[in-house]
Formats: C-alpha cells, sequence, structure tokens
C-alpha cells in the first residue's frame, strides 16, 4: 500500500515530462496512476481484505519513534469508500483533462496543473488511507497547499490570485486548529494511530471536548461549512477539472470524511454533535437557497456542493447508524453526480464559451450526450428514483422520520427539527437540479451580446465519455439491485462504528409504500412547483436579501478579517521596525533587563545567590580589572577614533591577561592576536574617516538620550554581574566537560584539552564557526569592492605605470592594477621576484620607513615559522589553527604596512577563495573520511612517524582538521586586510587623484573608472560631470528615481555575484 | 563555588560600557561596543566556569596528570570562547567595513553616521516634502511604494538638494539588498 502511494507520488513526476512530450495523450496516459489504484482496491475487494466483514489491511512504517508517530495507511471499508471516490473521480477527470486541455492555446495550464492534479490525487489517498493523526494532518495541509497552487493557477489572475489565498487561509487556519486537537487527543490518549482511538475512544471530558471542536474546526473550514463557506465558491476561478476533481468531489469530502471517521470516537461528546449538526443544517439549507438564484452554471453547482456538504455532515454529523449509512451513501453518491454535473459545465464552457444560464440556448439538441448526462446525473441530486441520490435521500429521512438518525435515546423534537431541515433543504436541491437541467439546456431567447449557438462545438469522446461513466455510475449503483446490495454492504461495514438502531437499515431502491417514500414524492412535488413559480422566486430571493445574511455567507467577515489581521500586522511592525538601529539595541537591551534580569533577580532572591564571595583569586586581578575597565570607559568617552580603538585593544589586553591568570593561555592568546589585529583593521579603516565623532546636525540622527542610554547600558551590565554570580552560586550539577581530560588524552591523542575539544570533541561547533569566518570576510571584501571583485590582493606589474608609482600615477592606470582581467595577465611581472619586499618600490618615498623595512624584513620568516610551530604543536601545548592563522596574518599585515598593497600581493601569491575553500573542504574531509573508514564522524586515529633527524613524530589525524582552521583564519585575515587595506588604499589614491570626481565618494569607487564591462548609461553621465552639474541633471531628469534604481539594483546584485563567486570558488 | 567580586565586577562594567557604545549612531562606535562588550560577555563565561586553575594542558609527567585534570581549569567554556573571539574579529571586521561603505555614500560629509529610515521610506536623512510625512498609511505597502515616495522629492528637485543632503544615490547596497 505504502510502496502504492509512493508510486503514485512518482506518477506526478513522471507526469511533467510526460505532458510535456505527448500533451493531450500524455494526460490520458497519467489517468492510469489513478486507474491502477483503482484496480488495486478492487483485488482487495474481492481477496476480501476490506470487504463488508469489516476486516482491514495496516501497513505501517516507524517514522517518529519518541512519539509513537508511524507511517501508517489502512485501508478499511470507509477508506475503501473514499479510495473509490478519489482514485474513480480522479481517473474520470484526468481522462477529462485531455480534451478539457486539448487545446494548443491551454499547453501551458496543461503542462502545469495536470501533474499538480496527480500528486494531488495522491496526496488526498494518503490523507483517506492515513491510519495515523500526525499523517492524517501533513496529507491535510498538502492538499490544501495543492488546492492553492492549483486555484491560483500561473498567478496572473488577480481573481485567481485572491480566491487562492482565501482557501489557502482559510482552511489552514482550519488546519492549525486541527493540529492543536490532535496534539490534545494524542496527550489524553497516549496514541496517534486513528485505529487504536476508534478501538477504545477516549473518555468524555473538557480535553475531549475541546480536541473534538477543534477537529471539528479543521473539518468545517475544508468541507466550507458555515460559517467559512466563501472560500468554495471563489475557487470556482480554477478550470473546470479543478473544480470537478478537488471541490467537488475529493478535497471538500476530506472534512467530511473526518466527521465520519471520528464520529464513533466522540458518540459521548455532545458538544461534537450538536455543533455539526447545527453547521450542517445551515449550510444545506443557505447553500441550496443561493445556489437557485445563480446565473452562473458553475456557481450554481459550487452553491449546490456547499449545500450537499451541509447535508452530509448533518446526517454523519448527527451519530446515528441510519444517518451514517445515508451520510456515507450520499457522499459516494455526490462524488459522482457532481463531478458529472461540473464535468457537463466544463464542455458547456468549452463549447460555447459561457455558462450563463441566460446565453445558452438549445444546447439540447446540439449536445444531447450532455443533456442525458446531465438529465441523470441531477436526477441523483434531486433524488429522483432510480438513482443512488434517491436512496441515499431515502435513507436520510428514514432516519429521523423512523429513528436511527441520532444515536439512541434521541428526543421527538430533535428528529423533527432535522427532518424539516431536511425536507427544506431537499426541495431546494430538487429546485435547483431542475433549474440546472433548463438553465444547461432549455431553448430560450437570448439577450445581446451572447454568443451564436450555432457556434457550439459537442465535446469530443475526450470530455463526453468521462462525464458520461459518472452518469451511468449514478444510475447504476441506484438501479441495478446486485450493485445497491454491494454498495449498501460496504456502506454498512464503514459505518459499523456507530450505534445501530434495534432494526438495521440497508439501502435500498424499494422499501415499499412507506411514509419515507411519500416524503421523498412530496420534496420532489415542492421542488418541482418551485422551480415553476422560479420567476416569483427570484424576486422573492432579492427581498429577502439581508445584508447581514450577505456579509455571513458571502465571506465579507472573512475579508474583512483578512483586513484587520493585515493591518495590525502593518501597525505592529510600524511599532517596533522604526528603522532605527539605537532604537532596536536599546529594545533588546530593554528586554535582556526585564526578561533574564528579572529572572535573575527571583533566582537570587530564592537561594541562587553565593554564600561565599571572595575578593580575587589572585591580587593581579584587581590591577587588571582596573586597567580593562579604566580603558573601556576612555574608549566610551573619547571623541577620538582612533583613540578610542587604541583604548578598546589595550582593554581587551587587560582581558587577555585575565584569561591567564584564569587558567586558560589559548584562549589569552587568541586574545591578544586578535586585539592586534582587530586594531590593525581599525587603523586601515579609520584613514577613510573623520578623526573624531562629530555630533550630526540632522533631525532624524539625534538618537537617543544620553540617559536613557546609560540606564540601559547600566542595567545591562547589572544583568551580566548577576548573571556571573548566580550561575556559580546556584551550580548543582557536574560539568559535562569533566571526562573532557581523559577524551581528549585517549580518544584525541592530545595533552592540551581545549585544542582536542576545537578539533575534535566538539569539532561541528569549530566547523561551523569557520564557515561563519569564511562568510564574514566573504561580505568584508564585498563591501568594500562592489563590482570588481579580485580573489588576490594586487601585484607588481612591470612598466613604469605601478613601478614609478605612488600618488604620481593616473588614476585609470592606478584603478586598472584591480581589475582581475589585467591583473591576471600574463607577462612577464608575473615572473617570481627573488627578493625582499618587491613592491616597497611602489611607494613614494615620503611613506617609506627604512626602519619598518629592515624589521620587516628580519621578522616575516621568523613570525611565519611561529605560526607553523603553533599550529603543530597545537595539539599537545598552547596553539593551534585559530593562533597560527592570526599570527600569519599578522605577519603578512607587516607586509603589508612596510611595501603597501601590492607588497600584500608579493606575499600572499594565492587567491583568498582558495584558500578559504581549501581550508573549509580538509576540515570537511578531516571530519568526514573517518565515516568512510568504518569510524565516527570526526574520529581521530594517530601515528608515530621516524623521520631522520627529527626523530620520532606523533602524527593525529586531527591536525588536518586544525590545518583547515588554519588555511580559514589566514584566508579571513588575508581577506580583511586586502579589503579595507588595499582596497581602500586604492579607492583614496583614486580620489586624490581626481579631486573633482568628490561624488565617487559616495557612488562608489568604481563610478569613477568606466570599464569596457561598464554600460555607458544616464548615470555615468552624470557621475562625469562635475558636482554643480550633477545638481541641474536631477532636476532636469523628472524620471531619475528610474535611473537610480536599476544601478541599484546592479550594485546589490553585483555584491550578490560576489559571494555567490566566493561560495563557489 | 564562589564568585569573585573583581571579576563580577568587570563583566558588569564591559557589558554595560559596551552596550552603552552599541547605542551610539556612528558605526565606529558600534563596532567599539561589540569589541568591548564581546570581551565583557567572554569573561562572563570564562568566569562562570569557576574558580582559576591550571591550564588544561596535561603532563603526564609534570603537575597535571589524568587523575589531577579535575583541578585544572574547565577546557569547555575556554573552547566555546576561543572560537567566539575569533567570530568577534570576523563580526568586527564586518562591521568596520560597513562603517567604511556608509561614510562612502555619506559623500562628502564622510561621516558613518547611521540615520533612521523613516516609516515613508525616506533614508540617510532625506528631508520629507510637506505633506508627505502622515502619509503613513500606506507604508506598509511595501518596497515598492517606498520606493516610489522616494523618489518623489528627488523628482521634486531643488529643495531637497538645496538642504545639503546628497539625492539618494546608486551604488548603495544597503538600498538594494
Amino acid at each position: 500500500m505504502i510502496l502504492l502511494l509512493t508510486a503514485h507520488a512518482a506518477a506526478a513526476g513522471i507526469a511533467v515530462p510526460v505532458v510535456r512530450r505527448w500533451g493531450p495523450r500524455g494526460v490520458l496516459l497519467t489517468a492510469l496512476a489513478p486507474l491502477a489504484v483503482l484496480f488495486w482496491l478492487v483485488a482487495q475487494w474481492a481477496s476480501g481484505t476490506a470487504g463488508s466483514d469489516g476486516s482491514a489491511l495496516r501497513e505501517s512504517v516507524s517514522w517518529i519513534p519518541s512519539l509513537g508517530v508511524e507511517v501508517a495507511l489502512r485501508l478499511d471499508p470507509l477508506s475503501a469508500i473514499m479510495v473509490l471516490v478519489v482514485a474513480g473521480v480522479g481517473a474520470l477527470v484526468l481522462a477529462y483533462s485531455s480534451g478539457y486541455f486539448g487545446g494548443e492555446s491551454q499547453r501551458a495550464t496543461r503542462n502545469r496543473t495536470v501533474p499538480l492534479l496527480v500528486a494531488f490525487c495522491a496526496v488526498m489517498l494518503v490523507l483517506v488511507l492515513a491510519d495515523d493523526l500526525v499523517l492524517l494532518y501533513v496529507a491535510w495541509e498538502l492538499t490544501t497547499v495543492l488546492s492553492w497552487l492549483l486555484i491560483g493557477g500561473d498567478g496572473r489572475s488577480r481573481a485567481a490570485r485572491y480566491a487562492a489565498s482565501q482557501a489557502l487561509v482559510v482552511t489552514t487556519a482550519g488546519g492549525l486548529a486541527m493540529l492543536v486537537g490532535i496534539v490534545i487527543l494524542a496527550v489524553t490518549t497516549g496514541t496517534t494511530s486513528i485505529s487504536a482511538l476508534l478501538a477504545d475512544p477516549p473518555a468524555a471530558g473538557a480535553a475531549t471536548t475541546a480536541a473534538a471542536l477543534l477537529l471539528l474546526a479543521g473539518a468545517v473550514t475544508k468541507s466550507a461549512l458555515l460559517p467559512t463557506t466563501a472560500w468554495l465558491p471563489g475557487a470556482m476561478v480554477a478550470p473546470t477539472p479543478i473544480s470537478a476533481y478537488l471541490h467537488a468531489a475529493a478535497m471538500v469530502k476530506a472534512g467530511v470524511y473526518l466527521v465520519v471517521r471520528f464520529g464513533p470516537v466522540f458518540t459521548e461528546v455532545p458538544a461534537w454533535r450538536w455543533t455539526i449538526v447545527v453547521l450542517g443544517g445551515a449550510t444545506m439549507v443557505v447553500g441550496a437557497w443561493r445556489a437557485l438564484r445563480q446565473h452562473d452554471l458553475k456557481l450554481l453547482l459550487a452553491h449546490g456542493t456547499v449545500s450537499e456538504l451541509g447535508f452530509i455532515a448533518l446526517l454523519v454529523g448527527a451519530g446515528g447508524r441510519t444517518g451514517a449509512v445515508a451520510g456515507t451513501g450520499l457522499l459516494l453518491a455526490h462524488a459522482l453526480f457532481k463531478s458529472c454535473l461540473f464535468m457537463v459545465v466544463g464542455a458547456i464552457d468549452h463549447g460555447a464559451h459561457t455558462r450563463d444560464l441566460r446565453k445558452l440556448s438549445g444546447l439540447a439538441r446540439r449536445a444531447p450526450v450532455l443533456c442525458v448526462a446531465s438529465v441523470l446525473a441531477a436526477g441523483s441530486m434531486a433524488g429522483f428514483p432510480p438513482m443512488l441520490g434517491f436512496i441515499t435521500h431515502e435513507a436520510a429521512f428514514e432516519g429521523f422520520l423512523v429513528g436511527g438518525g441520532w444515536p439512541p435515546g434521541s428526543t421527538p423534537a430533535a428528529d423533527a427539527a432535522v427532518l424539516a431541515v431536511l425536507v427544506v433543504g431537499s426541495v431546494l436541491t430538487a429546485a435547483y437540479s431542475a433549474r440546472f437541467v433548463w438553465g444547461a439546456f432549455a431553448d430560450r431567447e437570448l439577450p445581446e451580446g451572447a454568443p451564436d449557438p450555432a457556434d457550439f462545438h459537442a465535446p469530443g469522446p475526450s470530455m463526453s465519455v468521462p462525464l458520461l461513466v459518472a452518469a451511468v455510475g449514478s444510475l447504476v449503483t441506484g438501479a441495478v439491485p446486485a450493485v445497491v446490495h454491494a454498495v449498501d454492504g460496504v456502506v454498512a461495514a464503514a459505518t459499523a462504528g456507530f450505534p445501530a438502531p434495534e432494526e438495521e437499515y440497508h439501502l435500498a431502491l424499494w422499501h415499499g409504500f412507506t411514509p419515507t417514500l411519500g416524503l421523498s414524492v412530496l420534496c420532489l412535488a415542492l421542488g418541482g412547483l418551485l422551480f415553476l413559480v422560479r420567476s416569483r422566486v427570484e424576486r422573492l430571493q432579492h427581498r429577502l436579501d439581508v445584508p447581514a445574511m450577505r456579509h455571513l455567507t458571502g465571506g465579507r467577515l472573512q475579508d474583512r478579517a483578512r483586513g484587520w489581521i493585515d493591518a495590525v500586522a502593518a501597525a505592529t511592525t510600524l511599532v517596533y521596525q522604526r528603522g532605527s538601529l539605537p532604537q532596536y539595541v536599546l529594545t533588546a537591551a530593554a528586554v535582556l533587563v526585564l526578561g533574564p534580569g528579572s529572572a535573575l533577580v527571583v533566582a537570587s532572591a530564592t537561594g541562587a545567590w553565593p554564600a561565599v564571595w571572595r575578593w580575587w583569586d589572585e591580587p593581579l586581578q584587581a590591577v587588571l580589572v582596573l586597567v580593562a575597565l579604566g580603558t573601556a570607559v576612555a574608549t566610551a568617552v573619547s571623541r577620538n577614533r582612533r583613540a578610542a580603538f587604541v583604548m578598546a585593544g589595550v582593554s581587551g589586553y587587560a582581558v587577555a591577561g585575565l584569561f591567564v591568570v584564569a587558567g586558560a593561555p589559548d584562549v589569552a592568546l587568541t586574545q591578544a592576536l586578535v586585539e592586534s589585529i582587530t586594531l590593525a583593521a581599525a587603523v586601515l579603516v579609520l584613514r577613510g574617516l573623520p578623526p573624531t565623532f562629530e555630533p550630526s546636525p540632522d533631525s532624524l540622527v539625534k538618537g537617543p538620550k544620553p540617559w536613557v542610554r546609560a540606564v540601559l547600558a547600566v542595567g545591562a551590565g547589572a544583568v551580566a554581574s548577576l548573571l556571573a554570580a548566580v550561575a556559580l552560586g546556584a551550580r548543582t550539577a557536574t560539568p559535562v566537560s569533566v571526562d573532557f581530560a581523559r577524551l581528549a588524552y585517549e580518544l584525541g591523542y592530545g595533552e592540551n584539552v581545549v585544542n582536542v575539544t576545537l578539533v575534535d570533541l566538539r569539532a561541528w561547533d569549530t566547523f561551523g564557526e569557520i564557515t561563519v569566518l569564511t562568510v564574514a570576510a566573504t561580505g568584508v571584501a564585498s563591501l568594500v569592492f562592489l563590482r570588481h571583485r579580485t580573489g588576490r590582493a594586487p601585484r607588481l606589474r612591470s612598466g613604469p605605470s605601478a613601478g614609478g608609482a605612488g600618488g604620481s600615477s593616473s588614476p585609470t592606470t592606478v584603478a586598472s592594477t584591480w581589475r582581475s582581467s589585467q591583473d591576471f595577465a600574463p607577462g612577464p611581472d608575473a615572473a617570481p621576484s627573488t627578493r625582499w619586499l618587491p613592491a616597497v618600490r611602489t611607494l613614494a618615498p615620503a611613506r617609506r620607513s627604512l626602519l619598518l623595512e629592515i624589521v620587516v624584513r628580519l621578522v616575516f620568516g621568523t613570525v611565519l615559522v611561529l605560526s607553523v610551530y603553533l599550529l603543530f604543536a597545537g595539539h599537545n601545548l598552547p596553539g593551534g589553527g585559530f593562533a597560527a592563522g592570526l599570527v600569519t596574518g599578522l605577519a603578512l599585515f607587516l607586509r603589508y604596512l612596510a611595501g603597501g598593497r601590492y607588497e600584500l600581493g608579493e606575499a600572499a601569491r594565492v587567491d583568498v577563495g582558495v584558500l578559504l575553500g581549501s581550508g573549509l573542504l580538509i576540515a570537511a574531509a578531516s571530519a568526514g573520511v573517518p565515516l568512510l573508514l568504518g569510524g565516527q564522524a570526526t574520529q581521530t586515529a594517530d601515528t608515530y612517524l621516524q623521520i631522520p633527524l627529527l626523530g620520532e613524530v606523533h602524527l593525529v589525524s586531527s591536525l588536518a582538521f586544525d590545518i583547515g582552521v588554519y588555511l580559514v583564519v589566514v584566508g579571513t585575515v588575508l581577506d580583511v586586510l586586502r579589503s579595507l587595506g588595499a582596497g581602500i588604499d586604492a579607492q583614496q589614491e583614486e580620489i586624490e587623484a581626481d579631486p573633482t570626481a568628490v561624488h565617487d565618494q559616495e557612488d562608489g569607487e568604481d563610478d569613477g573608472e568606466p570599464g569596457p564591462d561598464e554600460m555607458p548609461g544616464p548615470g555615468d553621465a552624470a557621475d562625469g560631470a562635475a558636482p554643480a552639474d550633477l545638481a541641474t541633471a536631477d532636476v532636469e531628469e523628472p524620471d531619475d528615481a528610474e535611473e537610480a534604481d536599476p544601478r541599484e539594483v546592479d550594485a546589490g546584485a553585483d555584491a550578490g555575484r560576489g559571494g555567490a563567486g566566493a561560495g563557489a570558488r | 563555588m564562589s564568585p569573585t567580586i573583581v571579576l563580577t565586577v568587570a563583566i558588569g562594567g564591559l557589558v554595560a560600557t559596551g552596550v552603552y557604545l552599541l547605542t551610539s549612531r556612528h558605526l565606529t562606535r558600534v563596532v567599539l561596543g561589540v569589541l568591548v562588550a564581546g570581551n565583557g560577555v567572554n569573561l562572563l563565561i570564562i568566569a562562570a566556569a569557576g574558580r582559576a586553575g591550571r591550564a588544561p594542558v596535561l603532563d603526564p609527567d609534570g603537575e597535571i596528570t589524568l587523575e589531577t585534570a579535575a583541578e585544572s581549569s574547565d577546557p569547555l567554556p575556554q573552547a566555546l570562547v576561543l572560537t567566539a573571539i575569533v567570530i568577534t574579529f570576523a563580526v568586527t571586521a564586518f562591521l568596520l567595513a560597513m562603517a567604511y561603505r556608509t561614510s562612502r555614500i555619506e559623500g562628502t560629509r564622510g561621516d558613518d553616521v547611521v540615520r533612521d529610515t523613516s516609516p515613508q521610506g525616506r533614508s540617510r536623512g532625506e528631508a520629507a516634502p510637506p505633506g508627505e510625512s502622515t502619509d503613513a498609511a500606506d507604508s506598509s505597502d511595501g518596497p515598492a511604494s517606498s520606493r516610489q515616495q522616494r523618489g518623489a522629492p528627488r523628482g521634486a528637485g531643488g529643495p531637497v538638494l538645496g538642504s545639503g543632503n546628497r539625492p539618494a544615490s546608486s551604488g548603495s547596497p544597503e538600498e538594494a539588498s
């Protein structure tokens, strides 16, 4: 069974190329999928697996064992009826679609719709076969999504989009309510299996009632019962096969299926019964009443469907055996006649290009097949003998006239009330059935502008055969006694769970002259009468058209509710998304203070407050804290940018000292190195910024008042302090890390526990973090080089332009050295230079420092050796990939400092992307290779190597991971230097060289140097002009906004390309 | 376990200073805030691990052996903080690049001040044309309408340019993304 449905779902995928390739014939092929399910069902039936004896076929695969959730499918008689409906109508509709979507103009619709229909069929089958509430819910929501896709079509029609989203919102809301109900049921009963629930219904109580009502909310929305009717007529914008299948035969039946399925479970819950009976009855009458005044045949059917769904829901919701038999039978009958009628409407629409019954005439002669089918199907709908509809109507009347509609113990008043509703509904149904046949096929005077009836072309066999099959099905299931008996058997088996009356009722065409028969005749007669006086009825309908009623049923309340939700969402967003950065931070700080802060106060008041305090572990800590705090405050009050960064750096070093005292040498080493590099990067950026912080005169820039900032800052600090105190005071559990030392030594073969933790015990964390580094490095580069992004820092070029250089070179030349295509052009300059600091001559003499050059020459190699030492020693001593990478980065920074940006390129002759990418790759491989060798991910192996001279070397496989970390860190630092250092250099030089192009500062560096790959557009013309001209140009061009926008998008897209490229390299 | 007073004070002080800096409008101060507050939080994690101890580096022949490893400081918070420090560096670099980019967009002023985006979609200090400031209802319509509205003051021309602000110009990645 699971296999079958999987194959069916796969068929939806296969349907895509099939329909594309073979067109309408391909569509016919797709009908084989539901047909196969149908054959399977018949086979099961024949073998007695799901027959009338109540036996069932169950298959299950474990899904979420910890919650007891499984993929369980169960074919019992009720499911079998639903499978019959879903697969049978599915096959018919798909076959019909091959004709309906046959035209070449329908090609796009066909290619999109038909695979979705096949997929829907598969999902719907899962829904009706599911024996697990969670699986049922998943399928339930999948049908909603597919319905949304199918109603919305290609999304070009506004009406279709609106209808689709309305259906989606309403049914999803119901579905979510249902999910809550499912969770309540699962928690109270301890199982999510439907068969288990049926075998052992939950005891009546508040929880069960709530669950029942929530499930009902799902059923009501799905089956478009009041008060959520409106989406179903709206969904009729979809092509007719979709309406016939989803919104008449299959999907909307899911709601009533749920009611039948859970009816036996909730027999003891009166709220379930009464809600569904009241809603169903009201829906039946209102839907039929509204159907009676439609001019659009499809809308007539849609409202009729709503009415029928209410009818079925009432019958099965009442909870008695006879009612359930009638409702289930009607479910089957409705699928047959309504799908047939929808297909008829589709054929009429196809042939006559209108569905308005005022514009149709003479179709009975032109399309007798359609007429015959309609008469049969509408007869079944009206309850006319000898159709299946008649039989089920009989059963319905019987249930409330004789007994058996309710569970035992009902009152005559309840019977009478329901009977009255049924009679009114049936009369209206008979009337609109007649109206349908009359409207579609009668001869009448046509108004101006109606299509000429002579143009009508009769449907081909691919359309008429399926609808005839459905129509004849309605007849056969009612008129052939053997078939009626079979239907009775399976329906009885399907409803065996409902409390039976003393004398069981059986579906049959002829029960003799009973009061029930009289009621049927009465309804048909009154219906006919209502049809005959139809013009008066129409006038009456207009008079009774109360606005409140219209609002309730026409979906305006829902529309308004959606409007409210949108408005509330917009208002809320406006409140907290003010577009103000300081406000966001303040809000976060306030939440920190009020939320965790108050929790901490409560915790410390209730015993978590540490009893013992020490001043310090070492007196040195006091000194370091004084330095750290003093410089931090100095950072905050400094008006000088550089001074502030230096102060922050000192504070950071002091914190590194605190780490040393705390016994964390690795952390301290990393902290000190990072402080150095951060300071370096900051100094590089600060070159492009004003030296001091200036208060801005702009009103939008005022920002929060200083005292507000101070209060919240102090509050946040207090929370942090409190957290530190309480975390220690409240500590009761043993730390996770007690075994880390042993694990590190025995499994990681390392003595530095912190490093082994990073590369082995918690290597996945580290892997995530180096990925973040890669992303951040790419982001930095993208922000600096908006367009011309290269992987490397610029390298030396021969010739006077760059070599003779400094500030004297023309901006174009300087800039063009940044162009990748020119930069990497092979030439004599690409030969590696053997001298130290080869690029130092590119600097202007005034910028060179002899002392620095000598120191860098001497130190660079040593520092690199140090970094390699740190990398290899890290496993057993303080060090490791992070520290080693940072040291290498510092060495590169020194080269940059001494020799300028070309020196950086000479020092690191690799593509940054290659560094980052290979680092990630090596780390990933080192984590993943053990899996291939039969170990666990990130497992470490070790080996001893004998190397001449050096002696024995202990090699550990996690060293590879550390090398990956090293490469990523080097890549990140190099990318930062390259961007913030060399990149900004180039841009600054450009500005210095071309002072007239002041606007480059804001437009981005690349605009100043129109290159071959830059489209000369209006924007470039404006950029090339002097600032004053720019202003006038703006005034003169009224569509300035349009001019600016594509360029904005362009820049953004370029940044995106940079990122994508970085990810791929 | 008993906390130390100096570290608790240091944590609170660093975080407070950091948050104060974070609420500034100057992006460079925000960067500084990230640095300082980050130090505070890292210190918090290390301090919460307990009393200072020896470095968690085993020395089978020396003082810290497998048996006495429990007396050394806790390695797990150290590993967490170590990576946090490096990540802070990456974030700092990213913010610095953003500060640089902001100053380039700001043009002649060369400042790194982050301005509020008002509900009308104005940004970077463009003055609102008269009569538009009350039109907040349309702001929920999404980027399309805000872009149109932003286009409007520029189409109006002179007064906005005359106020000393550059027109919202091309090449601003923050706008496009």
